[in-house]
């Protein structure tokens, strides 16, 4: 099922400036995996090393972060919105 | 053709009055009827009953329906002598309002039955002329412009976001600005730092921002604080201003502010910025999440490069810190909704806002649940240790 992602400015020189790619994932898991296998890096960006969502960024389904979900494990239903927000300290 | 006499005693005879004796046993009794003085401001300004509305009789009909929308609740209508006040009644009737009553002898006579009355503060003539867009607006109004005049917001940082919303909050005038910011100003800041010119560049930015605010606003007090954020000084500083708007430009002072700030139960509005994108919420302790809520750990610097490495759009601060100063305004005045429990975000180059939903966090360390706040605090006692 195609999902949307919104992929922040830190981590698009890696997916060679794109602001959007679309995934074929059913849950937050299957997002971050084929992430990785499409644009090698991510998975590292995302995931730290216990294979759980890094503590500084987070990832939200349509407008709910995963964290008040199912975590990774929160699935993705087809034509939903899978957008990274990592925490930004500039003023 | 009726003389005045004539039609005031036409008038009287079609509305219903009631003394201030029996006012003031019903306000006593507990009971709270609206109330409308309809004087002058001059009138006004001599003294009031106290929880009484103000409107002058001249802009009576057309903005009474805005302030009682209710026709149907009791509506007693005040003014110096009981005159002007039974005309007003009259029109009220006329303008559906089911439940009129006119106090006979007015304020006069309230005054010297020796009842209370308190004495408004109001605006000078110059703040009613500075500030005439907002006393038009019913959501601001003169209300609302005291609360702005006695209010205090400290703004972390002079920088990009800092900038517009000491700014406009200056305009505003909000009463009491803090700002804290121990950097010098510099030629790179200009394209974005807005409240800094060239004949600033080297000044202290804390400096160069009260320079500009009072040229801008001189009811405007601004307390310069040229220090740098820390866990030592962060309470002390904080603890006397009723709004923070956080403008800082770096994660460490942004976790002292939000950790400091829950303790105290100071709200928050949060601004940060990177390159084309900008996020905003507000934070208010305990009634929403907080920024440990939101974000729990900040990035290794890493992978946090800031403004100075990686570049920010001049007029993106100017977009969120203007963001910033309307969150603070409505704090302090009570107008709509604030952005708590909602993360704002803007990406400049689409020209696209997007909202996600923001959770209170029940394992938050800074405002979670009290067993993990003491465990927190049990750990920091034994680091200290």
């Amino acid at each position: 099922m195609a999902v949307t992602v919104k992929v922040p400015a830190q981590l698009r020189s890696l997916t060679d400036g794109a602001a959007e790619v679309s995934i074929e994932a059913t849950t937050v898991r299957e997002v971050v995996a084929l992430l990785e296998s499409q644009h090698p890096g991510m998975g590292a960006r995302l995931l730290d090393e216990s294979g759980a969502l890094r503590r500084f960024l987070n990832v939200y389904v349509d407008d709910e972060d995963v964290r008040f979900l199912d975590g990774i494990e929160t699935s993705v239903p087809e034509g939903s919105k899978v957008s990274i927000i990592p925490a930004v300290a500039g003023g | 053709m009726a003389n005045f006499r004539d039609l005031l005693r036409q008038v009287k005879s079609e509305i219903k009055e009631l003394s201030p004796e029996e006012l003031k046993q019903r306000l006593d009794a507990g009971d709270s009827p609206r109330l409308l003085d309809v004087r002058e401001q001059d009138e006004v300004a001599a003294g009031v009953i106290p929880s009484a509305a103000h409107l002058t009789r001249s802009y009576l009909e057309s903005r009474i329906e805005d302030l009682f929308p209710d026709k149907d609740q009791e509506l007693i209508v005040y003014c110096q002598g009981g005159v002007r006040s039974a005309f007003a009644a009259k029109t009220l009737m006329e303008l559906g309002y089911s439940d009129v009553a006119s106090m006979s002898g007015g304020f006069t006579r309230w005054k010297d039955l020796g009842y209370d009355f308190s004495v408004p503060r109001t605006l000078t003539r110059e703040q009613r002329d500075r500030y005439s867009r907002h006393l038009i607006l019913k959501e601001v109004g003169e209300v609302g412009q005291q609360k702005l005049l006695d209010a205090k917001v400290l703004s972390i940082g002079a920088g990009g976001l800092g900038s517009p919303a000491l700014l406009y909050l200056a305009a505003a005038g909000v009463g009491t600005l803090g700002v804290v910011d121990s950097d010098v100003v510099e030629e790179s800041n200009l394209q974005r730092q807005v409240i800094h010119n060239y004949e600033t560049v080297g000044q202290l930015k804390a400096e160069s921002a009260r320079d500009f605010i009072a040229n801008l606003n001189r009811d405007v007090k601004v307390n310069v604080h040229a220090v740098r954020l820390d866990a030592s000084n962060v309470h002390e500083i904080i603890k006397d201003y009723d709004v923070i708007v956080d403008g800082s430009d770096n994660f460490e002072t942004r976790y002292f502010i939000n950790d400091a700030a829950v303790e105290l139960r100071k709200p928050v509005v949060h601004g940060s910025i990177f390159r084309f994108e900008g996020m905003l919420s507000t934070f208010v302790p305990y009634e929403g999440p907080c920024y440990r809520c939101l974000y729990p750990e900040a990035p290794p610097p890493e992978l946090a490069p800031s403004c100075s490495e990686a570049g920010v759009l001049g007029v993106l601060p100017g977009i969120i810190g203007s963001l910033e100063a309307n969150e603070a305004l409505k704090l302090i005045v009570g107008y709509g909704e604030p952005l708590v429990g909602r993360l704002l975000t803007f990406d400049a180059q689409g020209t696209r806002f997007g909202e996600v939903k923001v959770r209170r966090d029940p394992k938050c360390p800074a405002c979670g649940e009290r067993e993990v706040q003491e465990h927190t605090e049990r750990v920091r006692e034994l680091r200290l240790a």
